[in-house]
């Protein structure tokens, strides 16, 4: 339990995470290197850039910098360096996570061994990096290997710059002096030159460096403050996904800010650009404007005829693209595939330009197709981890390879994610969640998982003796392709509608869910309905089982339904197939039309409150554990 | 976007004689002013789809369509010309130029179709079911001249034997039954099969053929293969290939799929299922999947291919030039309802000197006058169409006809539904009612014909 609440106390501080990643800076560097060294008790973690990425996360140096805020003030006659603006950064943010560390006093042990090991990853990461980011800052690159080169370094450079700012600062953080001691101030002191470093690299970044360097820290510890946590959070999470150890790498990596369809004038720009017509944005609810509007069918006859005027397109990633339009092709595990597939098509077939680089180009290339399914439906996580991972994998391509090398490389590297996160993953996943199923259980399913149907037909094969629910929702009504399929497999099972859920939930023994995606927070992203079964069933007091592969794990925190997903057909929604004679929304007239909007959400988010285990191919784990999948796997499949 | 298009342009018709002579062949025949084979290069241009096969029947026709097209189209497309023997039929000379095809789709396309269906959504519908054929059905185009009632009596009575009887899948994607033409005094015959399997199906007569056809190339040469006896691909091909689907012996979409399954080393065949599983669940199943699967709901065992229909929109114009009534009808479109086709298809027959008219000469609307002809005083131009450097005498009334180029035309005529082929010489105060008037064809002053075929006697 304990360590779970460091777990969720984690976003707050990785603030810090955020400020040390962009850190190319020249000065502080030396110190830290040479004072790392000596720290540094944790090989395995020096040794590889792999640790890099688990820099963000182990932040605790929040809470070292607030305890060790007197010593610095302590050792206040020896501030080798740093100028006004840093100090005062350090000053207005550290009152905030002392505050945040008084809240909690609760980690004292074990925050303190991880704060050991912190600080030294966190050392380390910094001097990793700024060996690879070095080129950009060009500053001197022989002190981070040697110590005794730094300190002379140091002697010379960071004394200058000594200010005035720095002493009225320490009188303000007198107080705390008494309490610490020695070792705690010279930690302190490598902790606030890092963040200095940080945000002397955001100074050196803007083109004004001696303003910027003022006016920033001033802000951001604003932010910190005034932002609500959850905003800030997502913030943080969000880069920690891009924490790596190239500087421009990351900034590629940065998702670009989602388009947002209720601004008018980025729509009509991205209108220009697109090959489909955008649908005017006519009848939207208010609430989900920004949200991508849905492509319907009238898209497809012009999609069509400008079939062959697409020739940079590949023809495989055509008809995918197709396919997610027309809703042919549905379940994220199924797109994924698809896509991986039809992108695995195109590079077999891709030959380099003349006078262009395979990585560079193809790159580009894949962006295109990714842009053009991305029109044609928006991408699911689970596609947009893969894409990750294969552009990553597109990057790293050693320039030594030929180019059919190159593209069997990546062939190969497609083939194998397919079967190692989704094939193996499924299997994996099956037999940790079979185990779970007793005879005479009674479980109930939403919608259409690939998963859980596999699960299900598994425990079938054992011999369980079980009851399937299969609980559906207009107007995919998906429930009733796996209905169909269970039966045909002899399983037997009821088939209920999302409205009598409450009336079924008696009967049942285990909810077994699938997931397109779930979020750092324990949030599940899934086809709209799943939050309304897991609330019942939590109040029903029966467990909730999630099963999902670990690929479609996100870094990013999510809270509710509006801010990200997916809008479908609305007229889906106000037509009954087979129906005809439910019409009664059709013949209105213009005028009720307009004030009639309707509003068709393919998914929601259910909160990691109802949720008792997620089943993923890393065995079961519970919500809060997430990120730690998270982190671990961005790790395996970026550093491969 | 891996395809080759083949487009049919055929030789001398039967159909058209005698407008179509061994100088005039089938492609070149003018619609308004254009040769008809325009048409459909212009509309296969705009697709972006520049390296074409055309295929004319005859050598010689080859030649003088292969002068015109270089001529025409020597910058813009690539066009390879080829020219295979006569009366083998579609089926025949797809199968002469078999070993020219090597692109995994084929798009065959009839020279003499004028239409506004972009080629490109037929090739959309054709890839995303991965069919082995799609055929284009368009709505059957109202015919004769509605403005005068009259038709030309000899092709009424073909007309009545043309119906198409199409049957439709509920969800109008797939083509579960053709039968054109002849066929249909017989008796149709469903296999059950089909019928079992759908369910349901949609019998419409409405709907024609349109002669644009996209092909999996291996299934296409596969059945040219087997069935020695297949004249036309819209008789002979494409009935037996929608009778077959779903127990083809013909290549099946099933193929394919296995050699890549055998090319894949990497990974496990166990794998690949499992993905396809996967892939399959997922989408929505055709009729074809459901049919083949055994009760049992395992791996489908029967091979199936998918035939698809693409259904062209009803506002877009879409007529085949195969008897003198469709050519008096596209005329009549194309100058009219359909101009929109005529936009940008040629710009240099623009230019040029421009007619002269007459005093006290009307020229309607839904008319066109070639450049160069010369029209004397008080005549009455209605819905026509007159070709280049034609002289037109005083007093002459054109009316719902079509005149090709070089026409001298004597004082007092009147041409009446007619067709007058290039070079036709009419003397003073002659009356053509319904007529067509083959090439280089004289006709003595103050004769008068209704409803016949005049044309010179070949030497």
């Amino acid at each position: 339990m304990d360590t779970r609440r460091v777990s969720r106390a984690v976003p707050r501080v990785r603030q810090v995470g955020f400020f040390t990643p962009n850190t190319p800076a020249q000065h502080p560097v030396p110190t830290r290197s040479q004072s790392g060294p000596p720290t540094s008790d944790s090989p395995p973690l020096s040794g590889s850039p792999a640790s890099n990425s688990l820099s963000p996360v182990m932040i605790p140096p929040a809470r070292h910098l607030s305890d060790n805020l007197g010593g610095r003030t302590a050792a206040l006659p020896v501030p080798r360096h740093g100028n006004a603006g840093d100090h005062a950064i350090v000053g207005s943010y550290n009152p905030s996570e002392s505050v945040l560390w008084l809240e909690s006093p609760t980690r004292s042990r074990i925050g303190d061994e991880e704060f050991s090991e912190g600080t030294d990853w966190y050392r380390r990461s910094n001097s990793a990096k700024f060996s690879s980011s070095l080129p950009s800052g060009g500053f001197n690159l022989s002190p981070v290997k040697q110590p005794g080169s730094v300190a002379a370094l140091e002697a010379k450079n960071p004394l200058p710059e000594k200010s005035e700012a720095q002493k009225e600062q320490a009188s303000n953080s007198k107080p705390l002096k008494a309490k610490t001691t020695k070792a705690e101030r010279r930690a302190l002191q490598e902790s606030q030159r890092a963040v200095k470093a940080s945000s002397k690299a955001e100074a050196n970044k803007s083109s004004t460096p001696g303003g910027a360097a003022s006016s920033k820290p001033m802000k951001q510890p604003q932010q910190k403050k005034d932002g609500p946590p959850v905003a800030s959070s997502v913030a943080a999470s969000e880069r920690i996904g891009v924490d790596r150890p190239v500087e421009k790498e990351r900034k590629k990596d940065l998702p670009p800010p989602r388009m947002q369809f209720d601004d008018v004038s980025r729509v009509g720009k991205a209108k220009r650009r697109s090959v489909l017509n955008q649908p005017e944005a006519r009848n939207r609810v208010e609430l989900f404007r920004h949200l991508p509007p849905h492509k319907n069918g009238s898209q497809l006859p012009y999609l069509e005829s400008k079939f062959f005027e697409l020739h940079e397109m590949h023809p495989a990633v055509y008809k995918v693209g197709l396919q997610y339009l027309t809703g042919d092709l549905s379940g994220g595990n199924a797109r994924c595939i698809a896509m991986l597939q039809a992108f695995r098509e195109a590079i077999r077939d891709y030959y380099t330009p003349p006078e262009k680089t395979l990585n560079r180009d193809l790159t580009s290339k894949i962006g295109g197709f990714v842009s053009f399914l991305i029109e044609c439906r928006p991408l699911s996580m689970s596609m947009g981890n893969a894409i990750r991972f294969l552009k990553s994998r597109i990057a790293r391509l050693p320039l030594t390879l030929s180019e059919s090398e190159a593209k069997a490389t990546l062939c190969s590297d497609i083939d194998r994610f397919i079967n190692e996160k989704i094939v193996l993953a499924d299997k994996v996943i099956v037999r940790h969640a079979a185990t779970k199923i007793r005879d005479g259980d009674v479980l109930l399913t939403y919608g259409s998982s690939c998963v859980v149907e596999m699960i299900l037909l598994y425990a079938h094969e054992l011999g369980k003796r079980f009851l399937v629910v299969v609980v559906d929702s207009r107007p995919m009504l998906e429930g009733q392709k796996l209905l169909r399929r269970l039966v045909a497999k002899g399983l037997s099972c009821t088939y209920t509608q999302l409205n009598a859920i409450s009336y079924v939930m008696h009967e049942v023994t285990q909810v077994f869910l699938g997931a397109s995606s779930i979020f750092s927070n324990g949030t599940v992203y899934s086809r709209v309905g799943t939050a309304s079964v897991a609330m019942v069933a939590h109040a029903f007091g029966v467990p909730v089982l999630v099963c999902c592969e670990a690929y479609k794990f996100h870094e990013r925190v999510q809270l509710d339904s509006i801010c990200f997903n997916e809008l479908g057909d609305p007229d889906a929604i106000s037509k009954v197939a087979g129906r005809v004679d439910l019409n009664y929304l059709d013949n209105l007239t213009d005028k009720q039309k307009e004030s009639l909007q309707l509003l068709n959400l393919k998914y929601d988010a259910t909160p990691s409150d109802y949720i008792s285990v997620i089943v993923t191919d890393y065995g079961m784990i519970p919500p809060t554990s997430v990120p730690v999948i998270v982190r671990e796997y961005r790790k395996e499949y970026l550093l491969i | 976007m891996d395809f080759q298009v083949v487009v049919l342009a055929g030789g001398s018709s039967k159909n058209l004689t005698p407008l179509v002579s061994k100088e005039l062949p089938k492609p070149l025949l003018p619609v308004a002013n254009r040769p008809v084979l325009t048409y459909v290069l212009h509309q296969l241009e705009q697709s972006n789809l520049k390296d074409l096969i055309v295929v004319v029947e005859g050598e010689d026709a080859a030649l003088v369509v292969g002068a015109w097209i270089s001529g025409t189209f020597i910058d813009r497309l690539h066009v390879e010309i080829a020219a295979v023997p006569e009366d083998i039929g579609t089926a025949g000379a797809i199968r002469e130029i078999s070993h020219h095809l090597t692109t995994k789709d084929i798009l065959v396309v009839s020279g003499d179709l004028v239409s506004d269906v972009p080629p490109g959504a037929v090739a959309a519908t054709h890839r995303r079911h991965d069919a082995a054929v799609t055929a284009t059905l368009c709505s059957i185009p109202v015919s004769g001249p509605l403005e005068s009632g009259s038709s030309v009596g000899k092709d009424k009575a073909k007309k009545l034997g043309r119906y198409n009887i199409i049957g439709l899948d509920p969800g109008k994607q797939f083509l579960l039954h053709i039968a054109t033409g002849a066929e249909i005094e017989k008796d149709a015959r469903l296999p059950k099969r089909i019928l079992r399997a759908v369910g349901q199906m949609e019998i419409r007569s409405d709907l024609m053929d349109a002669h644009m056809y996209a092909f999996k190339r291996s299934v296409l040469q596969e059945v040219l293969e087997l069935k020695d006896a297949f004249q036309s691909l819209k008789e002979d091909v494409l009935p037996y290939l929608v009778r077959s689907q779903l127990k083809s012996e013909a290549l099946s979409n099933r193929t394919p799929q296995g050699e890549e399954n055998g090319n894949e080393k990497v990974t496990s065949l166990n794998n690949q299922v499992f993905v396809s599983r996967i892939l399959a669940n997922a989408s929505i199943p055709s009729f074809h999947d459901r049919s083949s699967e055994t009760p049992d709901g395992s791996a489908p065992t029967r091979k199936t291919h998918k035939c698809c229909a693409y259904i062209a929109s009803s506002s877009s114009y879409c007529v085949r030039l195969n008897s003198i009534q469709a050519f008096m009808d596209i005329n009549r479109d194309v100058t009219g309802e359909a101009d929109h086709l005529l936009s940008g298809t040629d710009p240099n027959n623009n230019i040029g000197p421009s007619p002269k008219l007459g005093t006290k000469t009307t020229v309607g609307p839904h008319s066109m006058l070639g450049e160069g002809s010369e029209v004397g005083d008080k005549c009455q131009v209605k819905r026509s169409v007159i070709g280049r450097h034609c002289r037109i005498g005083s007093h002459v009334k054109v009316v719902n006809s079509v005149v090709m180029n070089h026409v001298t035309i004597g004082d007092g005529c009147i041409i009446q539904g007619s067709v007058v082929c290039s070079n036709v010489q009419l003397q003073d105060r002659v009356v053509l009612k319904d007529c067509q008037v083959g090439a280089g064809f004289v006709v003595t002053a103050g004769s008068e014909y209704k409803a016949e075929s005049l044309a010179r006697k070949e030497k």
